[in-house]
């Protein structure tokens, strides 16, 4: 063993090899590893954000199907309220109408049993004074009586 | 088993210590000689490192990985990580040095899982009689990288904390006194604390990656001396002892010395980054 040339071609072999290390494999090497790393490191992050994103949607979407469902509901009331408003304003319509109708029949019936009871006694005192004059057998005269009359037709 | 048939276990082993050199050396510093097969290894591995990580480099995306750049990436974040958890400040060096170190070495160190006499049997059928395959078993190979690293160490404290402060924490501790005079002599007691271990740095960090890789293949060379008669050796009871005995412990060892590859390796590249991150901190 001795030391001998050997020695100063391998120091210049290293000095090179270490050379074309640093300038053609270490960057070429760490730059795309770095840079995958941020690419990763991106990815992560954007995909935390679709997450919170999503989250969000979901909530705003669960926000709008509540306010929707509130509204149907507020809708739904409504439209009950309001059918039963017509139902008892129909009601009330319709028990006023035939109050009404009632009410005008017995007026009708009323003045139809006043006519009848002013014909019944029109006929009722002429039938009397015919009879009367029958029993005195002569004529009276309907006019001299006609105060008579026309008391004894109320007294009927 | 071996290439040459040699007759004695002694001459197998020592025939795979030697390098495929283009001389003898003279001396322990012989500056003429080289060792072929080392550099040979050393750069092919470096092309294969470089090569598979720059085709990675090449077709990354940020979008969805393929599996090669998945395992690429994977190597590039686990050496990013270690030096962020060492080193805070701003280097544009450091993590690419520490990448190239901790897979370089791997692979260095991987050699040594092949079988010892595999390519030194084929280099021999070319024509080539030695061949050490394992790069890390030289220290000449890890001694270099060492002393890069050293020269970086001394360049990055001097950048850092200016000639002066590195000459600083050299002189001015661990002994410090407020007195001028007594600080002036207490130099010489903090020169020798500090500078050894600072020298002792690029030492222990070669000869440690040496020492492990050059132990392990010699005990996978040990054990391939259990077989050395060859064919030869089947004939008795005790010959096929030896090769089941031989599998068996070889298989052991290889599975233990993945971890090793990839302990020194890793061992290598940290305590780089930590003498690095200690380079530009300032006391």
């Amino acid at each position: 063993m001795n030391i001998n040339l050997t020695l100063i071609v391998q120091m210049i072999v290293f000095i090179v090899l270490v050379w074309f290390t640093m300038k053609f494999v270490w960057p070429m090497i760490l730059g795309p590893m770095e840079e995958r790393a941020k690419k990763i490191a991106a990815g992560l992050a954007a995909a935390e954000k679709g997450r919170e994103e999503l989250a969000q949607a979901r909530d705003r979407a669960e926000a709008i199907v509540r306010e929707a469902r509130e509204r149907a509901t507020q809708i739904i009331d409504q439209a009950q309220h309001r059918a039963n408003d017509l139902v008892e304003q129909a009601k009330g319509t319709a028990t006023a109408e035939g109050r009404r109708l009632v009410e005008a029949a017995k007026q009708q019936i009323d003045l139809e049993a006043s006519h009848a009871r002013e014909a019944l006694r029109r006929e009722v005192a002429t039938i009397a004074v015919s009879a009367a004059s029958k029993v005195l057998e002569r004529e009276i005269d309907p006019r001299a009586h006609a105060d008579l009359l026309s008391k004894l037709a109320t007294q009927i | 088993m071996a290439a040459e048939q040699p007759s004695s276990a002694n001459e197998y082993i020592l025939h795979h210590l030697t390098f495929l050199q283009n001389k003898e050396p003279s001396g322990i510093l012989d500056f003429s000689v080289i060792h072929w097969d080392s550099v040979f290894f050393s750069v092919l591995l470096a092309v294969v490192f470089a090569g598979s990580f720059y085709l990675a480099a090449r077709k990354a995306t940020s979008g969805v990985p393929t599996k090669f750049q998945n395992f690429v990436e994977l190597v590039v974040e686990f050496v990013d990580n270690q030096v962020k958890d060492t080193f805070h400040g701003t280097n544009k060096l450091l993590a690419p040095l520490a990448l190239t170190i901790f897979c370089w070495v791997f692979l260095f160190n991987a050699m040594d899982i092949l079988p010892v006499d595999l390519l030194p049997a084929i280099a021999h059928s070319v024509g080539i009689e030695h061949l050490k395959v394992v790069p890390s078993t030289d220290l000449n190979i890890t001694f270099a990288m060492s002393l890069s690293v050293f020269v970086l160490i001394i360049y990055y404290s001097i950048k850092m904390k200016g000639l002066g402060g590195f000459l600083a924490e050299f002189t001015l501790q661990p002994f410090s006194a407020k007195n001028p005079i007594l600080k002036v002599l207490l130099v010489p007691a903090n020169l020798i604390l500090e500078i050894v271990p600072f020298i002792a740095r690029p030492l222990s960090l070669s000869l440690r990656l040496y020492g492990n890789l050059f132990a392990g293949e010699m005990i996978f060379l040990l054990l391939a001396v259990l077989t050395l008669k060859g064919m030869e050796q089947l004939g008795s009871a005790g010959g096929w002892a030896l090769l089941v005995a031989q599998f068996v412990l070889a298989l052991v060892w290889a599975v233990f010395h993945l971890l090793i590859i990839t302990l020194q390796a890793f061992i290598f590249m940290v305590l780089t980054v930590v003498y690095l991150a200690m380079a530009h901190e300032h006391h």
